[in-house]
């Protein structure tokens, strides 16, 4: 049984509440950072760790702490950053409705580490049920004495506040969601001043994953040692993946990073194969944004070995035979799955979310959408194609923040892999409309 | 404080190099080269506070990051918003990646944008027409339908004309900081985003016309002056007067003896220098309101100085007839009959001009 540093207790019946949370060990980490550890130490034990961010860039978090500005005078504040929207990513959404405590108890130790006295969690508006569960759960811990004045009698105060966002998939960039955070339109700011130096209300600021979050305090209980010895190489611990798609067991998954992918896709622990009589012809292995590979690239390197569930196993290969880990939306299609018409859903998405702020991305994604909708729906020209690898190119690096790069790289990555998919969508436009058609032409399928 | 001399950056751009004191951005240390390295900006606006980053236009290659760290940036920069370390290597024209980028910068912006210049008030003066003139392609490639919007009026004296608009913010950023009441912001989001007042209020403030001014295309114009001229035609000359709200320093534009429009004076970035109350811009348009200064100094290669202080009439044979119906039409005496296109058959108009006639 591999381990898990997230989901051990989950299965427990009513471990959202308080009391079942803390018989099961919960808070013991706020109980040993607050009474025996400084904050550095936190810090230094959270870099030995080597966990990184879990919301998509992976960026190694206790370096991320460790850029936190800490001028005298001003206060710091951490941020969760639960606007999960991305399209494939469920695992924040999974964690705080069913272990609400967890991501309480690691902002607790969080905020401890980086000296913040008000914190906040960025909830996506659409999830109010889930912004009750924590509010709840915030109120009972209040009431335990973990919360606000004097924790433990550690003379540490803590705030907590849940601040449900206004359901924008850019509000889950860093510092839109700042922006959005004091009240004000959810547009990216121009880089730099980092959110470290200038963050919510120009005071210093850390904006983490909830996940990432929800990790420290195992490692507060553990030491960062023992969460180094879990993974592979600098991908350490274990990451929640949202596996979704043609596979018999969608659902969210821990699993130690290094896991085979093949491994994760066909073994009756995780995803348990492919449906029935059906096959395996492409992944997103990182939520929507990354780029998509077909069935041969995503289960083996280049070089013949086994591609492993890490972030650098998955972008081996650059993106020319390779992917991210991304936040870990793990979709799955077999052969029924058009690849145009899922290229033009994702453009779709990306068209709609674009903020509108800077103009390759405004305008870029709504071209591709509209370029893709058309080649969808049998009106495609010949030249398109490479008008759309164009303009992905041009946006691609160009923008303010990521988000024109989440919308590039999809486009970008389908037709690199499934050309010949674009122009039979092109060439047979009679067929490929046909409700259900699907291109059957040459591809490895596995 | 005055013998604490701050340290100078050097930074080299396109090969030149300059000394600019540090905290500067590198628009503004190739602005101080000149015009030929200076990135185009579209959004930033000197002026204004916070403006920046968001057109895309000014991107840069930083060859070097520093003297002390010389790795190059991985990304292109924009270069309004990124200060300047020393030792900076900075590649804008030189770069084929730059100017690829810039390219699709201008094919971004002009596919939302109608190319309606022979009747936007703004054309001979528009950042994005010399913008796409300077870096765009000839054709385009966008094969589906524009964003429209119906045009709002903004007060008495602006109208908005938001299928025009390339969201550059300026006007957001001038209502916000030169203005006390804001109510004039970005509504929706992405391509839909559009600039808006809360629910079609009025700008009614003394300062509302600066909005005119700072936008770099036709979006925004001034009511009193849509449609009167083209800019070519008219005489920029400079002018004060005593105002009690404002400084008063202003440009009068001239056609014939009539003021038809007074803006800001502009610098040589098109930015402008100072901004001026709505009774100067809009109500004050007698020359007996006025003491001018003199003329304007306008760029050489810009249309608007184009065929406007030469008093010669020693003109080239081929050129006469058509010289001598802009000349007429500079005193608004338009005769069409010296242009020539009476000549053409009429069928020809009926054929290829159904829609101008609307």
């Amino acid at each position: 049984m591999a381990i898990k540093v997230l989901t051990e207790h989950i299965n427990v019946p009513g471990i959202e509440t308080f009391d079942v949370y803390r018989k099961q060990g919960g808070y013991t980490a706020v109980e040993k950072a607050l009474k025996t550890m400084t904050p550095d130490e936190v810090v230094e034990e959270v870099k030995k760790s080597g966990v990184r961010g879990r919301g998509g860039a992976g960026f190694p978090m206790g370096m991320k702490w460790s850029f936190l500005a800490k001028p005298e005078g001003v206060p710091r504040y951490l941020v969760c950053n639960a606007d999960e929207s991305e399209p494939g990513t469920f695992k924040d959404h999974y964690l705080m409705k069913t272990i609400p405590h967890l991501l309480i108890e690691g902002m607790i130790v969080s905020s401890f580490a980086l000296g913040a006295n008000k914190s906040f969690i960025y909830v996506r508006g659409e999830l109010m049920y889930v912004i009750h569960i924590l509010e709840k759960a915030i109120a009972e811990a209040k009431a335990a004495g973990f919360l606000g004045k004097n924790i433990l009698g550690s003379g540490y105060d803590l705030e907590l506040v849940v601040q449900p966002g206004g359901g924008a998939y850019i509000c889950g960039e860093e510092t839109a969601l700042l922006e959005s955070l004091e009240g004000k339109r959810g547009n990216p700011r121009n880089k730099p001043p980092f959110p470290a130096v200038k963050g919510l209300y120009q005071c210093p600021t850390v904006v983490n994953n909830v996940e990432s979050i929800a990790t420290t305090s195992w490692i507060v209980n553990h030491g960062g040692d023992a969460y180094a010895a879990i993974g592979i190489g600098r991908s350490t611990g274990t990451k929640l993946i949202s596996a979704s798609g043609h596979i018999n067991k969608p659902g969210v998954y821990e699993i130690e990073l290094g896991l085979p992918v093949e491994d994760f896709i066909y073994a009756d622990e995780w995803c348990g194969g492919i449906r029935p009589g059906h096959k395996l012809k492409a992944v997103v292995a990182g939520g929507s944004s990354v780029p998509i590979l077909p069935a041969n690239l995503i289960l083996k390197l280049g070089n013949g070995d086994k591609r492993l569930m890490s972030y650098e196993s998955l972008s081996e290969g650059g993106f020319q035979t390779g992917t991210m880990l991304g936040s870990g939306g793990f979709i799955v299609f077999d052969e029924t799955a058009c690849i145009v018409r899922n290229t033009w859903n994702f453009s779709r998405f990306y068209h709609h979310e674009s903020c509108g702020q800077c103009s390759p991305c405004r305008e870029g994604t709504g071209w591709m959408e509209k370029v893709l909708h058309r080649i969808e729906y049998g009106h495609g020209n010949q030249h398109d194609i490479d008008l759309l690898v164009d303009v992905a190119r041009r946006i691609e690096g160009n923008t303010i923040c990521p988000l024109g790069d989440a919308a590039a790289w999809p486009v970008a990555s389908a037709i690199r892999h499934f050309r010949d998919e674009f122009e039979w969508h092109i060439t047979n436009p009679h067929e490929a409309t046909q409700p259900g058609a699907v291109f059957k032409g040459d591809m490895a399928l596995v | 404080m005055e013998d604490v001399k701050p340290q100078l950056f050097k930074v080299t751009v396109d090969g030149i190099e300059v000394e600019v004191e540090p905290g500067t951005t590198i628009l503004q240390a190739a602005r101080k080269i000149g015009p030929e390295v200076a990135p185009p900006a579209m959004c930033y606006y000197q002026p204004l506070k916070g403006s920046g980053g968001k057109c895309r236009a000014c991107l840069v290659r930083v060859a070097a990051g520093s003297a002390k760290d010389p790795r190059p940036m991985p990304k292109l920069v924009a270069s309004c918003i990124t200060p300047v370390q020393d030792g900076m290597v900075v590649e804008n024209t030189t770069n084929p990646q730059v100017l690829d980028a810039r390219k699709g910068v201008v094919e971004f912006l002009l596919i939302n944008h109608p190319l309606d210049c022979p009747v936007c008030d703004q054309a001979g003066e528009c950042d994005l027409q010399n913008f796409a003139f300077d870096h765009g392609a000839a054709n385009t490639r966008y094969e589906e339908e524009r964003r429209t919007f119906d045009k709002h009026d903004l007060g008495p004296y602006v109208q908005l004309h938001m299928t025009r608009c390339i969201l550059c913010y300026r006007c957001v950023f001038t209502a916000d900081q030169i203005t006390n009441k804001r109510v004039h912001g970005v509504l929706n989001r992405g391509d839909a985003a559009e600039i808006g007042t809360y629910i079609e209020k009025a700008i009614d403030n003394d300062f509302s016309g600066n909005v005119i001014d700072v936008c770099p295309v036709g979006a925004l114009t001034d009511k009193t002056y849509r449609f009167k001229n083209r800019v070519w035609f008219t005489k920029p000359v400079d002018a004060h007067r005593d105002c009690p709200t404002c400084s008063g320093k202003v440009t009068l534009w001239y056609r014939g003896e009539e003021v038809i429009r007074v803006t800001a004076r502009r610098n040589e970035w098109n930015e402008v220098t100072e901004f001026i109350c709505n009774t100067c811009r809009f109500e004050t348009k007698n020359t007996s309101d006025w003491v001018i200064e003199g003329p304007t100094k306008i760029a050489r290669g810009s249309v608007i100085s184009a065929n406007k202080y030469r008093a010669d009439l020693q003109k080239p044979a081929f050129g006469q007839r058509l010289a001598a119906a802009q000349y007429k039409t500079v005193d608004d005496t338009r005769d069409t009959s010296q242009l020539g296109i009476q000549q053409l058959p009429p069928e020809r108009f009926n054929k290829s001009l159904p829609s101008a006639t609307e």
